[in-house]
């Protein structure tokens, strides 16, 4: 049983190398620019951000490598609640930038979080539809029009808490075809033509320029969505992380965040 | 089943054969069972068994839990009814390119499910090869429950054919040759010989089937969407309450493995008989055509 533990072990610590180099790769492009990554003095950042920050934040990761020689910044994107969940469970992160303040609340209240959370940017939702727009969406309320096959994200998920709130702000009955896990999902079903209508968010219609046109609808602005991002207390990079975050709040990053259509941030 | 007298004995008679096993054997295949059982200990372990009851009751669980059944029994009637003839072509029929057929057919074997998904949406989805024709006639699978079977059906289909075509092919056709040689007519042998020879073969391939189905989520979520009732099966469900309750998904899952583990079991009861007639492919065709036919 002795060498059966070793063998266990060695296959957990396998396992733990091919995670840890799993969650390193998506900073392949990202992290290209701190070509001295391995040489003395260079301070690795781990950034966890939402998955709608995937264009900004990898743009604002280069500028910051590059102002920064010597240094290297790995990005994992993915859902709020899922990069939370891995957080909570020992993911070794620096940086969290959420896309909503429910999640952040969450491993704030866990004490994994390392001074307060900034605000440093808003989303607001807007209707995408198939180009040419098939269905004549003109506003909220035609969404509702019976026969509209409008696809949206699930209450449980950030893009679909501020749809519900939309609704109720509007006092419209919205009856999707579909509620999917995350907003690329519903996008994803509108670029494909399968949906008449999406409700996604501005930064979204905007990366998927050519694609999806856009209908902006004033009730919108009841359901912005807020993005917090902060250090987390396992990390040991304190200086290289306030850089970071400076960064992101600084002129520099709110012009990069604006350019994506995101609104601006609280200082 | 009348298998189990004839395919005990035959086990008997194996019993003298040489069984030694290096021992490292052991080590390792107790590891590779480790492999398999720690996850799935470690998930049972998590479960929140106080809130199990309400966690596994609430309604849009036991929404999921039943559009699970009902599509996938659907899809297991639609794999027997297609993949039958299909097995039987492929076992007995002698044509062109018969091997690049079968090896096309058992494709979603190894594809990704969200490859499957990927191409059902560009064969039936709207802007699809014969979406445009299925909308002109008024059918819309894309977002419905038919889009759920469609991708279950894709992806089970070849475990039917599979363990038929094995089990067509193990049975071999001397039955049907004397039954040819007495003036039945090729129906005729199909039903009275053929039939009864494989329907553990079919039986065991049908419930894989089903279980494949059953656990299908990369295909449906790509093709079908998600909605309450329609479209979201339980695997769908569980995905997408891992977002806000993680015990909810755990509980869940618990119940999926529980479905899993008894289908499993219907599968392989009779290890050296009824179940799983592809994988035992000497004993119990010959020993079932012994007592059934003659």
């Amino acid at each position: 049983m002795k060498g059966l533990t070793g063998l266990l072990a060695a296959i957990v610590l396998m396992a733990l190398a091919g995670c840890s180099t799993g969650a390193g790769s998506p900073s392949g492009d990202a992290s290209a620019a701190g070509s001295s990554a391995g040489s003395s003095g260079g301070e690795a950042l781990t950034v966890f951000a939402a998955a709608s920050l995937k264009n900004s934040f990898t743009e604002l990761a280069k500028a910051y490598e590059a102002e920064h020689p010597g240094s290297s910044v790995t990005l994992s994107f993915a859902g709020s609640a899922d990069l939370a969940t891995q957080i909570s469970q020992g993911a070794p992160a620096d940086v969290f930038a959420s896309a909503d303040t429910k999640n952040m609340d969450k491993l704030q209240q866990a004490g994994l979080v390392d001074g307060d959370p900034r605000i440093f940017a808003t989303n607001t939702l807007a209707i995408a539809v198939p180009r040419g727009n098939p269905a004549g969406i003109r506003s909220f309320a035609d969404l509702a029009k019976p026969g509209t096959r409008l696809v949206q994200c699930a209450p449980q998920v950030p893009c679909g808490a501020a749809a519900t709130a939309a609704e109720q702000q509007t006092g419209t009955h919205l009856s999707p075809v579909s509620e999917e896990n995350s907003v690329t999902d519903v996008l994803g079903k509108v670029v494909s033509g399968e949906a008449d209508a999406g409700l996604v968010y501005v930064t979204d219609v905007k990366s998927a320029a050519g694609k999806v046109e856009s209908v902006a609808f004033p009730e919108a602005a009841a359901a912005v969505n807020s993005y917090p991002i902060a250090a987390l207390a396992g990390s040991r990079n304190g200086a290289a992380v306030q850089a970071f975050l400076d960064l992101v709040t600084g002129p520099e990053g709110q012009q990069v965040l604006a350019d994506a259509g995101f609104g601006g941030g609280r200082q | 089943m009348p298998v189990s007298a004839a395919a005990g004995s035959e086990r008997h008679n194996v019993s003298h054969a040489y069984r030694g096993v290096p021992r490292w054997t052991y080590v390792v295949a107790v590891l590779a069972a480790t492999v398999v059982i720690l996850p799935l200990f470690a998930m049972v372990a998590r479960v929140n068994w106080a809130n199990f009851l309400p966690l596994v009751t609430s309604e849009s669980a036991v929404s999921a839990l039943g559009l699970s059944l009902r599509t996938s029994a659907v899809s297991t009637i639609l794999c027997i009814v297609l993949g039958v003839p299909l097995a039987l072509v492929l076992a007995r029929g002698r044509f062109r390119l018969q091997g690049l057929l079968r090896a096309l057919v058992l494709l979603p074997l190894v594809l990704p499910p969200v490859v499957g998904g990927i191409a059902l949406l560009y064969t039936f989805g709207r802007q699809g090869l014969l979406g445009r024709t299925l909308e002109v006639l008024g059918l819309q699978i894309a977002f419905s429950t038919t889009a759920v079977v469609l991708a279950q059906t894709f992806v089970a289909l070849p475990f039917l054919v599979v363990s038929l075509e094995g089990a067509l092919r193990t049975g071999g056709e001397r039955y049907e040759a004397v039954a040819a040689t007495l003036g039945a007519s090729p129906g005729r042998v199909f039903r009275s010989v053929t039939l009864p020879l494989v329907l553990p073969g079919l039986a065991s391939g049908a419930v894989l089937s089903f279980a494949r189905s059953l656990g299908e989520f990369g295909a449906t979520l790509t093709f079908a969407g998600s909605l309450q009732g329609v479209t979201r099966t339980l695997p769908l469900e569980i995905y997408l309450q891992r977002e806000t309750d993680p015990e909810a998904a755990v509980a869940l899952s618990l119940v999926l493995v529980a479905v899993a583990v008894a289908v499993v079991a219907l599968a392989y009861r009779r290890p050296a008989g009824a179940g799983m007639a592809f994988w035992k492919q000497r004993t119990t065709p010959a020993a079932a055509a012994d007592r059934d036919v003659l």
